[in-house]
């Protein structure tokens, strides 16, 4: 019997009668993390795992209906068990194991098996079924280790700094944004953040994460000389707006798993790319799948076919899932989330 | 090649032309003469030929990551650029390679030229495990001829002159025909790009001609024209001919014939031979060569369209026939040597009179002076220039009479404008989209477009393909059309997806002629998307007819 059938609403569950991330309003939610594409408001009745609770209350509104569960606790529902367990990705999210009559299936939502600090590792789930992502399907992603992305942006600061210019660093507000603040080096200069990252510094603080001392941009005088040696995290979006102008002459940089490609990087338009990505690299997806020991792999958002066919390739059984997670199959459309 | 590979990065990641300077200046000052003459060459557009048959490329790099052949297919495909693939797909390398580009060039990759693929499979690899990722890559761009970074030759001209304070002209001027296939770059010629100048450099130059001055589009309405440009009396007006821009040298009793890609084509043009004869030494025309109607070489115009002139040059020998079909003039309108003098930093109608002056001199069959157009006003000439596509011609050059003739599109001495007609254009339906290259990689940006092979209203009418094209929209337009394409995929051939026709562009193009190789029977010149007409539905694009109707 399959535990897990794609439907209009979303990935659905039908012995356990919930579904996992939906997309449309639905009266049980199981949310693997606090992404827009995975944790949508309306839903009547909301279970994340339990470090990812702030999160959820910061996005969805603190009245949701939400039930936590610690990482590895089990719940029975429907004769479903169902636990849930680190991704890796960012605060909070979490690969959901659901067994059923002898039966397991793991739904991974979105993964990343390198621990970077700020959230639990990834923990492999041994299961018959795995349901995996595949935004980074393609063996071109190979991701450079931390350590070199991280002096990277440290050497592109301190030289901006050196010249008495702003660095602003575009990166996704949530996960992103305290995965770069966790791993800088705060001696450099002082940081500042876009309104948008600062409400999700103060729930990851809250959760014990180590991140260094921050400033809202928007309370620093538009000539105060702190400003040009500086480091700004910003949400992409905030790129080209009139916000930007109080930073005079700056230099800046866009933090994703898609700047590994030149072609992404230019069309971007930024002085710098770094590569760095809350995903699965290619190893990393191969790796995680094996891990889990399943003979049927379901693959999602991302690069689907390849992915398929890869493992088909390597005797599995896989096929795709539609979802409407991410948005379509590559660069180009999803460079802001990942 | 760590030291270039760091340069290129350097110059990768910034669109700042004073910061691409001073990458440059800071690896020019550090870098072995050796190095620096193949940096020049590589950076300045010199591309020695394929050095690997690409397939040989592809299946060796397929061989070493360990992936089927559909999966490097699918990885090329999102990144756009082959070397940037296997750069990515090959194993990591911590070797700390030292020996410098011109080692590189000359040792390793220059020699794996015409080598049979066994031979090549063989010395690859060894070369690229010595590589770390920035110089795999700018190693395999090298191999692939696909080097390009956004750097002009004007800025690495700039570059040498500010090293070597020279004046940036003079280096311009020795470095033209450096990256002409013929050369090889060395020590030594570089250190003659950026030497001190001397006395006798002037007579030294045997055959090489001076670098070309470039116009600027004008885009201003008429009645602007007054208030931009001052009156038409300030400016030297021509027709903007459709043909080949061409300097012709005349020096020591030898003739040399220079396309604007600085590459000598003195053998294709026969009918400019006779000028090694009839022009006196130390002379230098500036043109353009054109097809013209045999038998007419008077003063009427005559010019045969570009397709013709095309079509010679793609071929390997010129016959009789041919010659005798569609022979070529020069029409010159610019003089920039005389008596061995160097006569650039003359104005514009000095060097006018005295190109009349040459010509009126020695009756130059193959030779025709560019006509002068005058007006008493812009609108008048704006009336001139509409008669330009009966005439043949693209539109008018209008030349500051007081402008130095300056190096490339510069504009500090005076300037040189473009007014070009308004180009063809019909709407047209995308029916194909493949993913594009560079910084376009894994969008769907090139385009094929068709029109109805009949009427409105005829039944069962279908698209036929005409032409295809890529530029012309905005970064935002193009995610759009993108997004489309995605959504109304109905077949994928490869890297190609037909999609469900609901897409009407308004397509500009130069030029429309016969053409047998195309299934629509006409072949388009420059095709561009002018405007994606949202108004417009499928059914009221254009049809053949529409084109068949700008057939002169």
């Amino acid at each position: 019997m399959d535990l897990v059938i794609a439907r209009p609403e979303g990935l659905y569950c039908p012995p356990g009668d919930f579904y996992i991330d939906p997309w449309r309003p639905v009266d049980r939610a199981v949310i693997t993390h606090g992404h827009g594409d995975h944790s949508r408001s309306g839903n009547l009745h909301y279970l994340t795992a339990e470090p990812g609770a702030g999160i959820l209350r910061s996005r969805l509104g603190k009245d949701i209906n939400l039930q936590t569960l610690p990482y590895g606790e089990r719940l029975q529902h429907h004769g479903v068990t169902l636990s849930l367990h680190p991704a890796g990705h960012v605060l909070g999210s979490a690969q959901v194991r659901l067994e059923y009559q002898g039966e397991v299936w793991v739904a991974s939502g979105d993964y990343k098996v390198e621990p970077d600090g700020t959230c639990t590792p990834f923990e492999p789930v041994r299961c018959h079924t795995f349901i995996t992502e595949s935004t980074f399907g393609l063996p071109i992603y190979r991701w450079p280790t931390q350590a070199d992305i991280f002096a990277g942006i440290n050497t592109w600061w301190r030289a901006n700094s050196e010249q008495g210019k702003a660095s602003v660093l575009f990166c996704y507000a949530f996960g992103k944004a305290q995965r770069i603040l966790h791993g800088l080096d705060p001696s450099i200069g002082p940081i500042l953040v876009h309104g948008a990252v600062e409400p999700l510094n103060r729930v990851y603080r809250e959760a014990g994460v180590y991140l260094p001392e921050t400033r809202y941009a928007g309370d620093i005088a538009r000539n105060d000389p702190l400003l040009r040696k500086a480091l700004v995290l910003a949400p992409p979006s905030a790129g080209g707006s009139s916000w930007m102008r109080r930073f005079g002459d700056y230099s800046d940089a866009f933090a994703s798993g898609w700047m590994l490609l030149r072609g992404t990087r230019r069309r971007r338009g930024v002085d710098r790319g770094f590569v760095l990505s809350d995903h699965a690299d290619w190893p990393g997806l191969l790796w995680a799948i094996g891990q889990t020991g399943a003979e049927r792999v379901m693959v999602t958002h991302g690069s689907v076919s390849v992915l398929v066919r890869y493992l088909m390739e390597q005797g599995l059984d896989a096929r795709a899932f539609v979802t409407e997670y991410g948005e379509e199959d590559d660069a180009a459309t999803t460079e802001t989330g990942t | 090649m760590k030291a270039f590979a760091e340069l290129y990065l350097r110059l990768d990641s910034t669109t700042s032309s004073n910061a691409k300077l001073e990458a440059l200046r800071g690896y020019f000052a550090s870098a072995p003469a050796e190095d620096a003459a193949w940096a020049v060459y590589f950076l300045a557009g010199g591309r020695p030929r394929q050095l690997v048959p690409t397939r040989v490329l592809r299946e060796l790099a397929g061989a070493l990551a360990g992936l089927p052949d559909w999966l490097f297919e699918e990885s090329y495909q999102a990144v756009g650029d082959l070397a940037e693939t296997i750069s990515l797909l090959l194993p990591e390398s911590h070797q700390q390679d030292q020996e410098g580009l011109a080692h590189w060039v000359e040792n390793h990759l220059l020699p794996l030229r015409g080598l049979p693929p066994e031979d090549i499979q063989q010395r690859l690899p060894p070369l690229w495990a010595r590589l770390d990722r920035p110089s795999l890559m700018l190693c395999l761009k090298l191999i692939t001829g696909s080097f390009r970074v956004g750097v002009s030759k004007l800025l690495v001209t700039r570059a040498l002159a500010q090293l070597a304070e020279l004046d940036a002209k003079r280096v311009a001027q020795r470095l033209v025909g450096y990256t002409d296939i013929s050369h090889r770059p060395t020590a030594a010629s570089y250190q003659q790009l950026i030497a001190p100048e001397s006395a006798d450099e002037h007579s030294q130059r045997g055959g090489q001609p001076y670098p070309f001055f470039l116009a600027h589009p004008l885009q201003a309405p008429t009645e602007q024209f007054e208030a931009l440009l001052g009156p038409p009396g300030d400016w030297q007006i021509e027709w903007k001919w459709d043909g080949i821009r061409a300097q012709v040298v005349k020096r020591d009793g030898q003739l040399w014939v220079w396309s604007r890609g600085e590459e000598l084509v003195t053998e294709r043009f026969p009918e400019l031979q006779s000028l090694a004869q009839t022009l006196p030494d130390g002379v230098v025309l500036d043109g353009e060569i054109l097809v013209w109607k045999p038998g007419t070489t008077d003063a009427d115009l005559a010019v045969q369209p570009f397709a013709l002139l095309q079509q010679r040059l793609g071929r390997k020998t010129l016959g009789k026939k041919l010659l005798s079909e569609a022979p070529v003039v020069l029409q010159a309108y610019d003089l920039l040597e005389w008596q061995g003098e160097d006569w650039r930093s003359r104005p514009q109608h000095e060097r006018r009179k005295q190109l009349e002056n040459v010509l009126e001199a020695c009756p130059l069959a193959p030779v025709l002076l560019s006509p002068l157009l005058e007006g008493p006003d812009w609108a008048d000439l704006a009336r001139q220039r509409e008669q330009s596509r009966s005439l043949g011609v693209e539109g008018l050059m209008l030349k500051q009479r007081e402008a130095l003739y300056g190096v490339g599109r510069t504009k500090d001495m005076g300037t040189w404008w473009k007014w070009k007609i308004d180009p063809f254009s019909v709407d047209a339906v995308l029916i194909y989209a493949q993913r594009g290259h560079g910084r376009r990689a894994s969008l769907y940006s090139d385009y094929t477009f068709a029109v109805w092979d009949a009427p409105a209203g005829t039944p069962g009418r279908s698209l036929i393909p005409f032409a295809k094209a890529y530029s012309g929209l905005t970064d935002e337009e193009m995610r759009k059309v993108d997004a489309i394409v995605r959504k109304t995929t109905q077949e994928t051939f490869g890297p190609v997806r037909s999609v469900t026709p609901t897409l009407v562009f308004e397509l500009g193009f130069e030029g429309i002629a016969l053409s047998k190789r195309h299934k629509s029977g006409i072949a388009v010149r420059f095709p561009r998307m002018l405007r994606w007409r949202q108004d417009k539905p499928v059914d009221e694009a254009d049809d053949l007819a529409t084109l068949q109707a700008l057939l002169v």
